[in-house]
């Protein structure tokens, strides 16, 4: 029996979000214990699918009921299993877009949007959320008859129509094309400046947490591994697992041989070669990863001279391939690096397999990361 | 053609669908939802009549409907009359009887509303009522037209369950499937085969609906 816990508090006074559980599962393996805050706003729930995310926004919204643990919104409290309090999900007022957004095909956008909303001012509130969500056209029309990107702003209308104390997005602009996704996210925006409630978004798209991104927490197997803004998070990884989610296409072994503080750099022994990386907080002899992204690599095809990065390798070019609009060339240099370029630069150069060519890491683009 | 016995049946099989929609309603519900883990003994109960001749059910019903049963007592003090070969006997046979007919195809259209939305309905504040009346039960039309069909035309047709609860007594019990029988040992072919034929007419056509109705959801009439 694995369990989750985790401590997520979101936004200030009014839109707090404090959440902080643990939930056992038959099947799986989770331990997760974390601790959180940010104000109103996006926050990003980041993972791989198994990662826990949809079980946290269902534990928060009352589908689920975590095992112990404490759920504070808005100041009421959801759970508290020390004090044996565990409001129904009917009176907890939570916005919910579900993953599959779950709209009630059998009635109209004007009635699922009007659902959740007491019978006296349904017209007028379901008619101003239809307004600014640009679908008070598609009043009269069932969720069958409308387009993707319509449904989603059904889904997001009929969520925030109940005003609630806390919204919370299960991939809710998975499979749009980016000019919808990023228009409705806009209109989310802007509903969001009145209203400053706390958005837990839920995703796995590096993109969409690059694009809303003022905070980010990344989950993986029930845990919260990494907790910052998009660029910290993603960018600098402390841990593998984040790396390889982000995209790393390079990731190796590393030992840490010497430490320049006086240049803020070290020396890493990876294979047989060494690397110059960014100081961080190890002796020599520590053992850690080193992760490097394949666009992050320059090619050249003779010794370049005359440049700031001093991680410059000969290798040959063992394989050259076209992926969509990138070349994937895999180069050995002593170890074997996965470099990517444009169809451009390929031609400029004249790479084929098995031309000699020059690497040039910049010491910056090498990311350490603990070993778990 | 015995009106009387037409009227009757086709009374008793009203009734029957009335009560069954009320009663199957909520059983058919409890069947889907419930996590109670000894659940499949009643759905074993409940779908008893599918298997069983109705003649086994209509001798145990006899035993508890007559006097010897404590709920038969229990009537014939209250009212002074016996269950037993009785129209209201002859009801609560037949919803028995019909029970699986109603609640079987009630709780697989509840089963095949999404249980997301549910939770959806739930979350944004809807009791269960108010969930059952607006979700699932526009969503399970087809489910219900069906239950309630076959409850009705089961009913019509049953004969062992009427003879062994009911008796023959015309006005009373006797029902068309009873007055067919009736003829035929009465070698009033011609008489039989009047009846026999509205039967048939009566059954198909509501088969008829049902399968029309299931023929494709949200598409109940061919023309659209």
């Amino acid at each position: 029996m694995g369990r989750v816990a985790m401590e997520i508090v979101i936004g200030q006074s009014q839109t707090h979000l404090l959440v902080d559980i643990q939930k056992s599962f038959g099947h799986a393996a989770f331990q997760l214990i974390a601790s959180f805050t940010a104000s109103a706003g996006f926050t990003i729930l980041f993972g791989a699918s198994g990662a826990g995310k949809s079980t946290v926004l269902d534990c928060i919204a009352g589908i689920a009921d975590p095992d112990a643990g404490r759920i504070l919104a808005a100041e009421t409290l959801f759970f508290d299993s020390s004090s044996r309090v565990n409001l129904p999900c009917q009176l907890r007022r939570v916005g919910y877009v579900f993953q599959d957004l779950a709209l009630f095909p059998h009635m109209t956008v004007q009635a699922n949007v009007s659902y959740g909303i007491s019978a006296a001012d349904a017209a007028q509130r379901s008619h101003v959320l239809l307004s600014s969500f640009r679908i008070a056209h598609l009043a009269s029309r069932k969720p069958g008859e409308i387009s993707g990107g319509e449904r989603q702003r059904v889904a997001l209308a009929r969520a925030l129509a109940t005003d609630p104390r806390v919204l919370l997005l299960d991939e809710p602009l998975a499979g749009l094309d980016f000019p919808t996704r990023s228009g409705i996210i806009e209109d989310l925006r802007n509903w969001n400046l009145q209203h400053q409630k706390a958005i837990l978004y839920v995703t796995h798209s590096r993109d969409e947490v690059f694009a809303l991104g003022e905070r980010v927490i990344v989950l993986e197997q029930g845990s919260v591994i990494a907790d910052g803004t998009p660029h910290q998070v993603m960018a600098a990884p402390s841990q593998e697992t984040v790396a390889q989610l982000a995209g790393f296409e390079n990731i190796f072994d590393a030992t840490v041989v010497a430490r320049h503080e006086e240049r803020g750099t070290m020396t890493c022994q990876i294979g047989n070669i060494q690397f110059e990386t960014p100081l961080v907080r190890a002796e020599p002899g520590t053992k850690l990863r080193v992760g490097i992204r394949a666009g992050d690599i320059l090619i050249a095809n003779r010794r370049p001279e005359g440049l700031s990065a001093q991680n410059i390798f000969g290798g040959t070019l063992t394989h050259l391939r076209q992926r969509d609009v990138i070349m994937v060339a895999i180069v050995n240099c002593g170890l074997e690096l996965e470099v990517h370029l444009t169809l451009a630069a390929r031609n400029s150069l004249a790479l084929r397999a098995g031309s000699e060519v020059w690497l040039i890491v910049k010491t910056h683009s090498c990311h350490l990361m603990r070993t778990s | 053609m015995d009106w009387q016995a037409f009227w009757l049946t086709l009374r008793l099989g009203v009734l029957v669908a009335g009560v069954l929609l009320l009663l199957g309603l909520p059983l058919a519900y409890w069947i889907t939802y419930t996590r109670w883990r000894w659940k499949f003994l009643i759905e074993a109960v409940v779908a008893l009549p599918i298997v069983l001749p109705p003649t086994v059910l209509g001798f145990y019903l006899l035993i508890i409907l007559g006097p010897r049963g404590l709920p038969g007592r229990m009537w014939q003090a209250l009212t002074g009359r016996s269950l037993a070969f009785s129209f209201g006997g002859l009801l609560i046979g037949s919803i028995l009887y019909s029970l699986p007919f109603a609640v079987q195809p009630f709780a697989a259209s509840f089963e095949v509303v999404d249980r997301r939305l549910l939770s959806a309905s739930a979350v944004l504040g809807a009791s269960r009522l108010r969930t059952f009346f607006r979700i699932i039960l526009p969503l399970s039309i087809s489910g219900l037209v069906t239950g309630v069909a076959l409850s009705f035309a089961h009913t019509l047709g049953e004969f062992g369950v009427v003879l062994m609860v009911g008796g023959n007594i015309p006005g009373v019990t006797r029902t068309v499937s009873i007055d067919i029988y009736d003829k035929v040992q009465a070698l009033d072919y011609a008489g039989a085969n009047q009846t026999a034929l509205v039967l048939l007419v009566i059954s198909f056509l509501l088969l008829t609906l049902v399968y029309g109705l299931n023929r494709r959801r949200w598409a109940a009439w061919p023309w659209r």
